[in-house]
């Protein structure tokens, strides 16, 4: 059994044009210890389907249409909010792109790592205090014991983003999701935290869904990767083969169009045209409008993510067509 | 042989704080850039890269007097314009203009396209004609956009495209120097090459000189002729691109380089393990350490870096820094074992 198991799942806003689906008929799953990149423009869905297994989206106007999000082998669609919180901490925990979405400023960050760890456990005061020094310890921020009684502005972004992780991680969650986690952070700030990352996956097994941008993070830390566009899974592979063997255009257009550190590229290999808003959709493949390679027949139906070796799944009628050539 | 365009000499720009702040001293001063001497070659492209607040932004502003420098000179092919009184300025500004990061912060929401980019023709007197919309149809048409953007509002257009708005704005004068402040730090990376693209053809179709600044060093490598290195408030490092990217000088353009993520997974462990890393994070610009002001995080400090300042000095053609390591006055046993 899978850690984490999504079948089918779409999901959808009303929005005063109407309802419009965020994310489409996505299926994925993370087993114990795995990092999942998951690789996306903007409005391709990726946030949206992080929260949804969060059970953060406001409902309404979100709405789940259909599809299951099992975790550990419990449904999570149905349940109540009081239920999803037993859920969150000890089973899943999220981190953001800015620190500041999950600390209070007006609370001692210690205060709050302690009662973060008091809705799950009921643990004595002082035994909260040295849980939350280990936590603040463990993420490496320097004298943690006198930490605690900083307020989030007196911290930099880059320790934000430390204390942030030690809330997440306080009641040791089998599934860390983080979204978008280094984007706002300088290179080398980005560098500790994804080393961070990585050392915690090693020493307590945790299952990492990372939510990026930036192939290069995808490089770095994934072990299997999933591509989304406009809101749909376009493709899913291991990460040597994401960048080794990649079949969809898109995700082609991704690695070329990205300049490299090392190697002088002449000209960049851009997409044209750009991302589609969600009310604009093309008919068929969403890509279609973009692509180099399509065909009339790219526009009769929305191409399935069909298997093309191991663990590998590409939701393209062009993809065989062109590894033949 | 070409010519330095701008120029900045012993370029500072100190903001003071304080007075009304709750939590500051009054007259705490920031020392936003502090001491820079920089040359920018008519035609060329210098990249400006450093993490946020080495005073990369603030230096850009300086050098189109977009803020008045607290001391040394900016030269404007060779005139000095630091002192400039406005009206002189006016005509100067027709001259340099800067590409800001956000297209959506930058554009006026109640205007139409065609008034946003005919607005710097309009300031330095052209009347709005016909000729001017006629000037600016084929500013948009260059840039890439349809001439039915013209009288598109910006909230029409996706990120890239009022990216496009905001650079045909920027040329329509037909300005020398551009300053690119995080031009394409804001866009999806579809469509970010694509801006790339475009601002490197604009350079060679206008002869534009561009000041490249950027937080990713992957786009600076790309789009850049010589880059200089930034850390608090100094340039501690410029070089001709090669030269910065595959043998950088200064320990923290080193860390730097070594901190951007790999494009590719094969050998990730190992590089992980092998890196160069710098611990902590840069210190505040109110509280600059004494000497040189990487030697909290270096790996390499010596007892001259904890109280002499290093001088940006050149060390082979066209490569200067500003690093005791690499003087042999200071370290003329280890100099050689820490350049291999």
């Amino acid at each position: 059994m899978s850690l984490l198991d999504i079948r089918g799942l779409t999901t959808a806003f009303q929005t005063e044009r109407g309802e419009i689906t965020a994310v489409e008929d996505i299926s994925f799953s993370l087993e114990e210890g795995e990092i999942l990149g998951i690789v996306g423009e903007s409005g391709s869905g990726k946030s949206v389907t992080a929260l949804t297994v969060m059970g953060l989206l406001p409902r309404p106007p979100a709405r789940i249409v259909s599809g299951s999000v099992r975790f550990a082998g419990q449904e999570l669609t149905g349940l109540s909010e009081r239920q999803m919180q037993k859920v969150r901490g000890p089973g899943i925990a999220m981190i953001f792109q800015e620190p500041m979405t999950s600390l209070n400023p007006v609370f001692r960050i210690g205060e709050q790592i302690m009662e973060t760890i008091r809705a799950h456990e009921r643990l004595s005061t002082r035994a909260l205090r040295d849980r939350a020094v280990q936590m603040l310890e463990k993420v490496g921020i320097p004298s943690p014991a006198r930490r605690l009684d900083d307020y989030p502005h007196q911290l930099s972004g880059g320790q934000r983003q430390r204390v942030m992780i030690a809330m997440a991680l306080a009641c040791n969650p089998r599934l860390l999701i983080a979204d978008e986690p280094t984007t706002a952070l300088d290179v080398t700030i980005q560098a500790q935290i994804l080393d961070l990352l990585m050392d915690l996956r090693d020493e307590f097994g945790m299952a990492i869904m990372i939510i990026t941008h930036n192939m290069g993070v995808v490089a770095e830390t994934a072990d299997r990767v999933m591509v989304m566009y406009a809101g749909r899974v376009v493709e899913e592979a291991p990460v040597g083969t994401v960048f080794d063997a990649p079949l969809h255009p898109y995700t082609r257009g991704l690695l070329d169009c990205v300049p490299s550190l090392s190697a002088a590229k002449p000209r960049l290999v851009a997409i044209p045209g750009n991302l589609p808003e969600p009310a604009r959709r093309p008919s068929g493949c969403r890509f279609r409008p973009r692509c180099g390679l399509a065909v009339p027949a790219c526009a009769a139906a929305i191409p399935p993510l069909d298997p093309h070796g191991p663990g590998h799944r590409v939701a393209c009628i062009r993809a065989t067509a062109e590894v033949a050539a | 042989m070409t010519r330095p365009l701008v120029e900045a000499a012993a370029l500072s720009k100190h903001f003071t704080l304080g007075g009304g702040g709750l939590f500051r001293r009054p007259g705490e001063t920031l020392r936003a850039v502090d001491g820079v001497d920089l040359r920018i070659m008519e035609g060329e492209t210098l990249g400006l890269v450093g993490e946020s607040g080495c005073g990369k932004s603030t230096l850009g502003r300086l050098l189109i007097r977009l803020i008045e420098a607290s001391d040394g000179q900016v030269l404007f092919d060779g005139a000095d314009i630091t002192g400039l009184p406005p009206a002189k300025l006016r005509s100067l500004r027709r001259a340099m203009q800067i590409i800001f990061q956000d297209p959506y912060g930058a554009l006026n929401p109640r205007m139409a396209v065609e008034d946003i980019v005919m607005e710097p023709m309009v300031i330095h007197g052209a009347k709005p004609d016909a000729a001017a919309r006629q000037r600016v149809a084929a500013m948009l048409e260059l840039v890439g956009l349809p001439r039915q953007a013209a009288l598109r509002f910006p909230h029409e257009f996706s990120g890239g495209q009022r990216q496009r708005i905001g650079i045909a704005r920027a040329l329509v004068l037909r300005p020398r120097f551009i300053v690119c402040d995080e031009a394409v730090s804001a866009l999806d990376v579809s469509v970010q090459a694509q801006i790339v693209n475009l601002l490197q053809d604009l350079q060679r179709e206008m002869g534009l000189t561009y000041l490249f600044i950027a937080h990713d060093l992957s786009v600076v490598r790309h789009i850049s002729d010589r880059v200089a290195v930034m850390y608090l408030g100094r340039v501690v490092e410029i070089a001709p691109k090669a030269a910065i990217y595959d043998a950088p000088m200064h320990p923290y353009t080193r860390a730097l380089i070594a901190a951007v993520p790999a494009p590719h997974p094969a050998g990730r462990a190992a590089r992980r393990a092998a890196r160069l890393r710098v611990e902590g994070e840069m210190p505040s610009a109110l509280n600059l350490p004494p000497g040189c002001r990487f030697h909290t995080r270096c790996p390499h400090a010596m007892a001259v870096c904890r109280s002499v300042s290093p001088p940006l000095r050149e060390y082979a053609p066209g490569h200067s820094t500003a690093c005791h390591l690499h003087d042999p006055q200071h370290r003329p046993a280890a100099t050689e074992e820490f350049a291999a």
